[in-house]
């Protein structure tokens, strides 16, 4: 390789390793072979990432962050800075299918073990980046001023009123006002434009950096680096350039047709993607009838509502996310993947999913007795997937898994 | 201590001096970053005194002010509503009948019905759930969220429910009662934000 190098490369080479890097994340990384669809939602977040970006400097360009130009900033984008619709548009799709994508990416980490070590860092990152991004589409979601962003950022901030003793004080420096005002506004713009951004592309290298240290994972969990070949490349591994880049291709493909069906034709997403309140100015005077959360903190939400009690509620909800952080250190499985654990874990995993995926859509909803009931039995199966897995993991009967990636 | 020349004992010192060093010009720097998330001088101006003209209220009407950007009720109340807030069938229904958490009003407005004179309520219509902003209900009949409605406020976030004096219900969300700004009358003229004139 050396020999026959452009003099352009060398030269560039003893200076900077971008040759080395090139090869140590993309030709010469090698990937399992046996990865399957689950296996794209990583690079789907990345340029779902990219695009936020993207879209997001452009709309900055037009968005006026003060409580009286706000709103109808956002309209002035919408109707008369040319295709400045489809900009807008372009961010609020990409922060639902972020999260989509990122749930899915999480889902799969569950399924086939990939917290498990050597792999827990990697896991905390991603933990990290979900939080980032949970705080970044809560702010991105009060930018625009209407009703529900008020009164949702009423609601989230008033969430940290609920610690003892510093609760107040703590809500107004966080407003930095005595209610949510102008001053909010133009807080949350500077953080959801700058500071998490850096924070999410600085978690994101660290994530790729422990992952491509310790390898990729597969739906089988079979350790690949076991075995390799006289040059030191893993058997069953094969190089993520360009088998995983252009064989992810359609996928990509596949996954920018519903981002365009959905961004062309029903970019409110039925009022989940962009809530149909939020087509009002903020008035601080008037909560809406019914206020709910962006579908993707509904499940928290959920979690939230279903305890009778104030402080106790918001510790439930702070809980449900503090407890994924430590599920590498929860599984005493002696084998990764649920393919090989027993019918314990299998169903775990299962309930687990039903469960989020109610409480999500329960968030939602206004409250009636029989959803606080489902919620609260959703909120004990969302909880006890986690409590109970050192014991049900240790416990059951487990598959053998097998020295190489099965054919 | 000393080996290959090398003072260890004095290296660690050294460490943990440059380090605390370090940290306390950390803190120091962070410092004004922190307290410039604290309200600013405008926005505590803004909180300044509003005076409301209470001369056109009529009984059993409610109106909302603003004073530092939060809905301030201000009812009239009917002697049946106040009789009613004596009633024990709703007494015993509630959290904190005599506002014993001192946190939530002013001395002067520490008693059954909450207020400096009897008919005249001023409340923060924020709910102490989460904030959103409590309706006003005074029809006493049975409503979805409660059959032996006796006339208050209910907040439609979370269903958190209070009666006309802003006491909060037992076993809702809300943990305390509304919280009643200092306030002061003087002729027809509602002050909010002020004890005394």
């Amino acid at each position: 390789m050396s020999t026959n190098k452009p003099a352009f490369m060398q030269w560039l080479d003893q200076r900077l390793p971008v040759t080395n890097a090139y090869e140590k994340h993309m030709s010469k990384y090698y990937a399992p072979k046996n990865l399957n669809w689950w296996y794209v939602f990583g690079l789907l977040a990345t340029l779902v990432f990219v695009n936020q970006i993207l879209s997001g400097i452009w709309l900055t360009m037009s968005y006026v962050p003060s409580a009286d130009e706000a709103f109808h900033s956002v309209e002035y984008i919408m109707r008369d800075v040319d295709s400045g619709w489809i900009i807008r548009y372009m961010h609020s799709t990409g922060a639902s299918f972020f999260f989509i994508v990122v749930y899915l990416h999480m889902f799969r980490g569950i399924m086939y073990g990939s917290y498990q070590k050597p792999r827990e860092l990697i896991w905390v990152f991603g933990m990290f980046i979900y939080l980032a991004l949970m705080a970044e589409g809560f702010m991105g979601y009060v930018l625009p001023w209407g009703q529900m962003s008020y009164w949702g950022a009423q609601v989230i901030i008033s969430l940290f009123g609920a610690i003892p003793v510093i609760g107040d004080g703590l809500t107004e420096w966080i407003r930095g006002d005595f209610l949510i005002s102008g001053i909010t506004l133009n807080r949350f713009f500077a953080l959801h434009v700058i500071a998490i951004p850096l924070v999410l592309a600085l978690l994101v290298v660290l994530h790729i950096l422990a992952l491509h240290e310790v390898g990729s994972n597969n739906p089988d969990g079979v350790d690949i680096k076991k075995h390799k070949d006289d040059k030191g490349a893993p058997l069953d591994g094969i190089p993520f350039h360009p088998y995983y880049t252009v064989g992810k291709l359609p996928m990509i493909i596949l996954f920018l047709f519903v981002f365009c069906g959905v961004l062309f034709f029903f970019p409110e997403g039925g009022g989940y993607f962009l809530e149909h309140a939020n087509f009002e100015p903020a008035n601080p005077l008037k909560t809406p009838e019914h206020i709910a959360p962006t579908w993707y903190y509904g499940a928290f939400y959920s979690i939230l509502r279903a305890v009778p009690d104030k402080l106790m509620g918001v510790i439930a909800m702070a809980a449900a996310i503090a407890i994924l952080f430590v599920l590498p250190w929860l599984d005493r499985s002696p084998v990764r993947s649920w393919r090989y654990k027993g019918w314990m874990s299998k169903t775990a995993i299962i309930l687990f999913a039903i469960a989020f995926i109610v409480l999500s859509y329960l968030g939602g909803q206004p409250v009636t007795d029989l959803n606080t009931w489902l919620a609260r039995i959703c909120s004990v199966i969302y909880f006890g997937f986690f409590i109970l897995m050192p014991w049900y993991t240790r416990i059951e009967k487990t598959k053998p898994v097998p020295e190489r990636v099965p054919e | 201590m000393t080996q290959d020349g090398v003072n260890k004992g004095r290296r660690r010192f050294l460490y943990i001096a440059a380090g605390a060093m370090g940290a306390a010009g950390a803190v120091g720097v962070a410092t004004p970053f922190v307290r410039s998330w604290y309200p600013s001088e405008k926005a505590k101006a803004v909180g300044a005194p509003v005076d409301v003209d209470i001369s056109t209220l009529e009984s059993g009407e409610m109106r909302i002010a603003e004073w530092r950007g939060k809905p301030i009720f201000i009812v009239r109340r009917t002697e049946t509503m106040i009789e009613n807030l004596r009633k024990d069938e709703l007494t015993s229904r509630l959290a904190d009948p005599e506002s014993e958490v001192a946190s939530q009003q002013p001395e002067y407005a520490q008693n059954t019905l909450r207020s400096r004179a009897e008919d005249l309520l001023v409340l923060e219509g924020v709910c102490t759930h989460l904030g959103c902003s409590p309706q006003f209900r005074p029809e006493v009949e049975p409503q979805p969220f409660d059959a032996n409605w006796m006339g208050g406020f209910f907040c439609p976030c979370h269903g958190s429910r209070f009666d006309l004096a802003g006491r909060v219900y037992k076993g809702v969300p809300a943990p305390t009662n509304l919280v009643v700004p200092p306030h002061v009358v003087q002729g027809s003229v509602l002050t909010v934000g002020e004890e005394s004139a």
